[in-house]
């Protein structure tokens, strides 16, 4: 009896438990044995850029709230300050105070949640996750308090920030401060030796730093290659040059490295909230700038670090109420780009685990 | 083996059906067996049942939740809300699956853990059958429910079932292999394949006399059974459920409890072959055996909550690199000890397990060394790139 063997094809996604959205790969398989990836998107296309047109400068920014719906603060951040060098408005020393704090927080949310369904992915039993919520839960209590949403926040404004923090604001956030530490260290001594996490991660879905470079990977997945590359360090935008943090790098940029990254992250993004409330003034939140205005016509692109890499909105003005055009530079989607790289030759098993260490929100990546 | 006349339900229920009703001998044996069935696989089902509240409660626990907890005192009542919800479901077969395996599959899952019962003794003189070869049995019964799995995986006509079948049948041809070598060290220590033979030999639990074995037996329990960190079968993060990934209704229903139950059984087995098995003090003998079970179910649960899952070839590799020679060297000290000692008194038994704890504690680290990992690598891929 002659037998032969051929290929399978395997849909991951779009709908499967660990596909964080909406994503579909399409495996070219050899029984677990992975020949050939092909990585399918679109599944979650709301048309942002297009709606943008149809919106003044000031309404889009809640549509930058639903494209990574992970890390809203930092969206926004992007984008109102696109607006700022497009419409030269200054934003005021306390707005971007607040700005910044909101977005180093929102990347500890974000890197929680990454890493919580990285352990997922990798087969722990929800235990990591409901740590990582439960402390994500903290922070998007303070988001709360700050703008009354907790995920969509629309917090930022063209000229710094739509509202004060209230009184109670402080004390909350000086209480997380303190805590945060315990937090990160008990989830690390959950999963950072764990045998069977190294055993699974360390090597998997390697990524070379010259690879990272051409594929314009940007973010934690960058800086796990070994490339010390922070939009925050390298271009600094609102206050980032008045505070001092590392840069965590890893170096051989796999799975294990990737979630090391964000970890290392956390405790830095810690460190800059801690100096941000220690320098922050009293003063006005938002410049006197108007609500409704024409900039000049021209275009604009300021990059920053948001959670998953360098984003950035680009826009181009006609001297109307509304962009002309707006394109986003989105980490997520771009971060994909080394996916077939990554996954063949390895095993399904890794494809989820090192898809999940990307740390893609589909959100951003069909926006 | 134990006459049948000795089981107190057996000859009450015979005796009602002879003397009372003044049925026919058959008819009353017939009744009365059939009793003492009803009583030990209602019984098993009832406390795997429960156990699968006590997962989710104790689990919740150990993720800062509460659990279910709205139903009955502590939310006891839980499974039996979950059943009835399934009994309910529309019971949906693929209209490519193999109907009549895919039907089957769950009662071939579930009818081997429940014949496995028929020897385990849950107390002092309660048990079905005394078989003189019952550690083989078990093992054999046990076997069975892989074969369930396969035939769900291959007639669910899914290809991420069908992954979850090879690698179930893949683990369980890897494991299966330590977990036999195991209980032989166990049956050459008590000098019997009976289950209530090897309680009987046990003057210390053989948990301390042949701590490697119990190691064994825990992880390729744990493999066998699909329990975290081996439960790559239905990985709801790769394979969506894996082999049950098709089911609903009462069948998913049947997989579910019969999962539940083989680790209850495994944990009955546990308790017999290395701690003492009904024996204790103070409490009766029933009491001991549920509190043992109950322990090993913590255990099992505390382990599902904390580590993440292993990968197929990590899996395979560590049984046959590293279990499989524990479990030689495990099963020759066992060997060796009981030639020196042929008759062991209590305070040889503690020499041995000295002994025994001795080698393990020297064998595990030493395996460990000998087969320092090398880095993982991507398989070199064997098919032609370009296929479409």
């Amino acid at each position: 009896m002659t037998t032969h063997s051929e290929p399978t094809i395997v849909n991951i996604g779009p709908h499967h438990p660990s596909t964080h959205g909406v994503f579909r790969m399409r495996l070219t398989m050899d029984g677990e044995n992975i020949l050939d990836v092909e990585p399918v998107i679109g599944y979650l296309h709301r048309g942002s850029e297009k709606l943008a047109e149809e919106r003044n400068y000031t309404q889009v920014i809640t549509l930058t709230d639903r494209m990574d719906y992970v890390a809203s603060m930092t969206n926004n951040q992007a984008y109102v300050l696109s607006c700022e060098a497009l419409a030269g408005v200054t934003p005021t020393e306390r707005g971007m105070y607040l700005r910044v704090i909101g977005a180093e927080l929102q990347r500890i949310v974000s890197h929680l949640v990454a890493t919580g369904f990285f352990l997922q992915d990798l087969g722990a039993f929800a235990t990591p996750l409901m740590y990582s919520m439960r402390e994500r839960e903290r922070i998007l209590d303070l988001f709360e308090m700050l703008c009354g949403a907790r995920i969509t926040v629309s917090y930022m404004r063209i000229g710094g920030v739509f509202q004060d923090a209230p009184a109670e604001f402080w004390p909350a956030l000086r209480r997380i401060l303190d805590d945060f530490p315990a937090y990160i260290d008990e989830l690390e001594g959950l999963i950072t030796d764990n045998e069977i996490v190294t055993y699974r991660t360390k090597g998997v879905g390697a990524i070379s730093g010259a690879d990272a470079i051409n594929g314009s990977l940007t973010g934690p997945v960058l800086r796990a290659s070994g490339v010390s590359w922070d939009v925050r360090v390298a271009a600094p935008y609102d206050v980032y040059d008045r505070v001092t943090f590392d840069v965590p790098v890893g170096d051989t940029g796999d799975n294990y490295d990737r979630y090391l990254m964000r970890i290392r992250e956390i405790r830095e993004s810690l460190k800059i909230v801690e100096q941000c409330v220690a320098q922050i003034q009293p003063g006005p939140v938002r410049a006197t700038n108007a609500m409704l205005f024409r900039p000049p016509p021209g275009e604009s692109y300021v990059p920053i670090e948001a959670p998953k890499g360098e984003l950035g909105f680009y826009l181009v003005s006609d001297g109307t109420i509304a962009p002309y055009r707006m394109h986003v530079r989105a980490p997520s989607l771009i971060n994909l780009t080394l996916m077939k790289q990554m996954l063949v030759g390895w095993k399904l098993a890794d494809a989820i685990v090192s898809f999940g260490s990307l740390d893609v929100n589909m959100g951003e990546v069909d926006r | 083996m134990a006459p049948l006349e000795d089981n107190r339900i057996f000859s009450g229920v015979y005796g009602f059906f002879q003397g009372t009703l003044s049925a026919p001998e058959w008819l009353a044996y017939f009744f009365g067996g059939f009793a003492v069935i009803m009583t030990v696989v209602n019984g098993f089902l009832l406390i795997g049942t429960i156990f699968t509240w006590m997962e989710r409660r104790v689990v919740g626990r150990f993720q800062s939740r509460l659990g279910p907890n709205r139903l009955g005192p502590f939310g006891i009542l839980q499974a039996i809300a979950d059943a009835i919800k399934l009994l309910f479901k529309e019971d949906i077969v693929p209209r490519r699956a193999d109907r009549l395996l895919f039907n089957a599959a769950p009662i071939v899952m579930l009818a081997p853990s429940l014949m496995a019962l028929a020897v385990v003794p849950f107390g002092a003189g309660s048990y079905v059958a005394d078989l003189n070869i019952g550690v083989l049995y078990v093992v054999a019964m046990s076997g069975v429910a892989s074969l369930a799995v396969l035939m769900a995986g291959y007639a669910s006509n899914n290809k991420l079932a069908l992954f979850g079948a090879m690698r179930a049948v893949a683990m369980l041809l890897s494991y299966e292999i330590p977990l036999v070598m195991t209980l032989l060290g166990i049956t050459v220590l008590a000098g019997s394949m009976s289950l209530v033979g090897i309680v009987g030999a046990q003057g210390i639990p053989f948990l301390l006399v042949a701590p490697l074995g119990a190691l064994i037996f825990l992880i390729a329990m744990s493999a066998e059974l699909n329990r975290p960190p081996f439960d790559v079968t239905e990985a709801e993060s790769e394979l969506v459920a894996g082999y049950i990934t098709e089911y609903s209704g009462m069948k998913f229903g049947i997989f579910y409890l019969a999962e539940f139950s083989n680790v209850v059984l495994a944990g009955a087995l546990f308790a017999v072959l290395f701690l003492d098995g009904w024996n204790g003090y103070f409490l009766p003998s029933h009491l001991w055996f549920l509190l043992k079970v109950f322990g090993f179910l913590f255990v099992a649960s505390w382990v599902r909550a904390t580590l993440p899952r292993m990968r197929i070839d990590q899996i395979l590799a560590l049984a046959w690199k590293y279990l499989f020679p524990l479990s030689l060297v495990n099963l020759l000290l066992l060997a060796a000890e009981t030639i020196a000692w042929p008759d062991p008194s209590t305070a040889e038994l503690w020499l041995m397990a000295a002994i025994n704890w001795v080698v393990a504690l020297a064998a595990v680290p030493l395996l460990a060394m000998v087969g320092a990992r090398t880095p993982a690598r991507p398989r070199r891929v064997g098919f032609p790139q370009e296929v479409r």
